[in-house]
């Protein structure tokens, strides 16, 4: 076991209180932080993991067997069709990529704001991202209907010598997201690589120390090496950040862009990536409050305080996302076009009346029950409230993609969009998948950057315990 | 005790001494700068804010590496964009220009790409400039010093420095509040 270090037992309690309130609770040491996170991966497999993954697997099947027979019997299997040429995949894929958001700006941009309280979210919260984009990247490849076609989105010429058009949101949208994917592995990976030295340090078998040791590449943590990789980590912390800015901006391109009333708005890339971080950090509080529910010494690195300060953000980007609501109709209105005004009419007074208010109520309402430190501070509360912003951002981009493509200019050309049972189940499908990616994660990699913890507490100062003047 | 790790037949790689804590650490390095070593480095669990001040290192200039990664991508994201739709194929879609005056269409993809690149450099470049990835290090053969990875500091000084020699420096690194000295055999 670990050895007591160093704690902050020689100052008084009054002295403790002026160093600033720790984020690390419960005085744990740095022996404590390495054994515990490690022995997530070490010990033996939970029971309530062999549970949850047998209900996980099969709904992953189940998602992988529909796309199989979505590829061999055609897009008629999903309740895509004229007018509504985009519904649940893009829906999804919207939902999906907005979720990975919140992962990188945890990641990233409270990095470079010096945020020191992400170090014990920011893994958990990355590989939920790298998870969420695999769940994301599934509907635009297969939603083309000819899935050995996709190749056409690569920069390579067709048969006919003819390029991809570099000028469409659509290929934007390849670049963006796959970017994205690769620079978020990327920096999740640069960031497990001491984690994986220290397990490697920590395993007692010859395979877990070749799979680690090789993963680790070697790492021995000497000053010469922090220091290179403590500036790689800040340069992809200041790639990331504009990147995941516009990643969601490139998808609002998709929309934006276009001439259909509804969409063609240029608040979209801010209000996408407003709602983007909001749903993205809901997620993260809906997987990590069951995580530290059952491993719960885990309240010691996420602590009331996370859960309050990430409460806050949800209320932050829930207000900005109710504001671009409004700004919408009210520009509606304002710009005088028939055609933008009736689209909104529609959003809220149409057939999918109901979509519109569910999230309104959702997104908007729900989170301001954020306002209240009981509501953030009480996890089961918390829980249910984050509920809301999963929901209501599906919802929104139902909203925005089923209900606008449902009414456009002519009323010949309406028609209504009704998911087949292939849609759900397939959507389904991806929580499943998601959710196993994730319980992998957890069984196999560090759920908490012990690196990052251990540099946070109050002893990893060189001048700790030197006299304050 | 004159401890050791690794085989003793094999060249010496240095001298290794354990601190019990970071400021320890920063305290000894400061002394080992001063005392004029080259080769040598400290270890730790994390990195310790202000170390390179105390080892009297220079900023990384994987910075600069990055940028050159990164205008390397910028400049093929440019030819990627332009060779085809100016010049090979040029193809007029949606009344959008197919000359240089297109910019703001390629916008997008010239920005990803530069941004691959230079995570793709920044992250290469990190592990190079390491001397990493490698399967095997002398210290290794120490078993005190997987607690690198968990609790403990470290402080090396390699046989390929100018001033190294056994006895003085063992002595040294004890002066500093070094316990547990070790010459690591390389091997």
């Amino acid at each position: 076991m670990s050895q007591p270090a160093y704690t902050l037992d020689h100052l008084t309690d009054e002295e403790r209180a002026v160093v600033r309130p720790p984020l690390v609770l419960n005085r744990r040491t740095m022996g404590w932080i390495s054994s515990y996170i490690s022995s997530i991966v070490e010990d033996r497999t939970p029971t309530w993991w062999w549970a949850a993954i047998s209900v996980t697997v099969p709904m992953t099947l189940m998602c992988f067997a529909l796309l199989a027979y979505l590829i061999s019997t055609g897009i008629g299997v999903w309740g895509n069709n004229h007018p509504v040429g985009w519904a649940w995949d893009i829906t999804n894929f919207v939902f999906w990529i907005g979720i990975g958001h919140a992962g990188t700006l945890i990641s990233a941009i409270l990095f470079l704001t010096r945020q020191k309280w992400r170090t014990s979210i920011n893994r958990a919260a990355e590989a939920m991202t790298l998870f969420a984009v695999v769940c994301a990247g599934i509907y635009p490849a297969v939603h083309i209907g000819r899935v050995w076609m996709v190749w056409f989105l690569a920069p390579v010429p067709n048969s006919n010598a003819i390029w991809q058009n570099f000028r469409s949101p659509l290929l934007w949208d390849v670049f963006a997201v796959s970017t994205y994917f690769t620079v978020s592995v990327l920096f999740w990976y640069t960031g497990l690589i001491p984690d994986l030295a220290t397990i490697r340090d920590r395993c007692t078998s010859k395979l877990k120390k070749g799979f680690y040791g090789i993963l680790a590449l070697g790492w021995r943590g000497g000053n010469r090496q922090w220091r290179h990789y403590e500036m790689a980590y800040l340069i992809l912390a200041g790639l990331s950040t504009p990147l995941v800015l516009s990643v969601h901006s490139v998808v609002s391109f998709d929309f934006a862009t276009s001439v259909i009333p509804g969409w063609h708005t240029t608040i979209f890339p801010p209000y996408f990536v407003a709602g983007a971080i909001f749903g993205g950090f809901a997620m993260v509080l809906t997987i990590l409050i069951p995580a530290c529910a059952i491993y719960k010494p885990l309240h010691d690195l996420v602590s009331i305080g996370h859960v309050d300060k990430m409460c806050k953000i949800i209320l932050l980007t829930g207000s900005i996302v109710g504001y671009a609501y409004l700004m919408e109709l009210f520009i509606a209105w304002y710009g005088a076009d028939h055609y933008e005004r009736a689209a909104f009419w529609y959003r809220a007074f149409g057939p999918y009346w109901w979509a519109y208010w569910a999230m309104m109520f959702c997104n908007v309402v729900a989170p301001q029950f954020f306002w209240f430190k009981f509501f953030r501070t009480h996890l089961v509360w918390v829980w249910i409230l984050v509920q809301f912003p999963n929901m209501g951002m599906w919802l929104e981009r139902f909203v925005i993609i089923a209900t606008t493509l449902s009414r456009d200019f002519m009323p010949s050309a309406w028609g209504m969009f009704h998911p087949t049972w292939v849609d759900i189940c397939t959507f389904a499908g991806t929580f499943g998948l998601f959710t196993t990616l994730f319980l992998i994660f957890i069984r196999f990699l560090p759920m908490i950057c012990m690196f990052e913890v251990k540099a946070v507490l109050p002893e990893a100062d060189p001048h700790y315990g030197e006299a304050r003047h | 005790m004159k401890s050791i790790a690794g085989n003793p037949e094999a060249p010496v790689h240095g001298i290794a001494a354990e601190f019990q804590s970071a400021r320890e650490l920063y305290l000894a390095a400061e002394k080992i700068r001063d005392a004029g070593f080259r080769r040598w480095d400290v270890f730790s669990p994390f990195p310790i804010h202000g170390m390179d001040e105390a080892m009297g290192l220079k900023r990384s200039v994987l910075g600069k590496i990055v940028f050159l990664g990164g205008l390397a991508g910028f400049f093929i994201a440019v030819t990627l964009v332009f060779a085809p739709t100016s010049f090979l194929y040029p193809l007029i879609v949606a009344g959008k220009p197919t000359n240089l005056f297109t910019v703001p269409a390629f916008f997008p993809i010239l920005f990803e790409i530069t941004i691959l690149f230079s995570a793709f450099t920044a992250v290469i470049g990190m592990i190079l400039m390491n001397r990493l990835p490698r399967l095997n290090h002398a210290l290794f053969n120490w078993d005190r010093f997987k607690k690198v990875t968990e609790d403990k500091f470290f402080a090396v000084i390699e046989s390929e420095d100018k001033m190294f020699s056994g006895r003085p420096v063992r002595e040294f690194l004890e002066s500093l509040g070094g316990t547990n000295i070790t010459t690591i055999h390389e091997d």
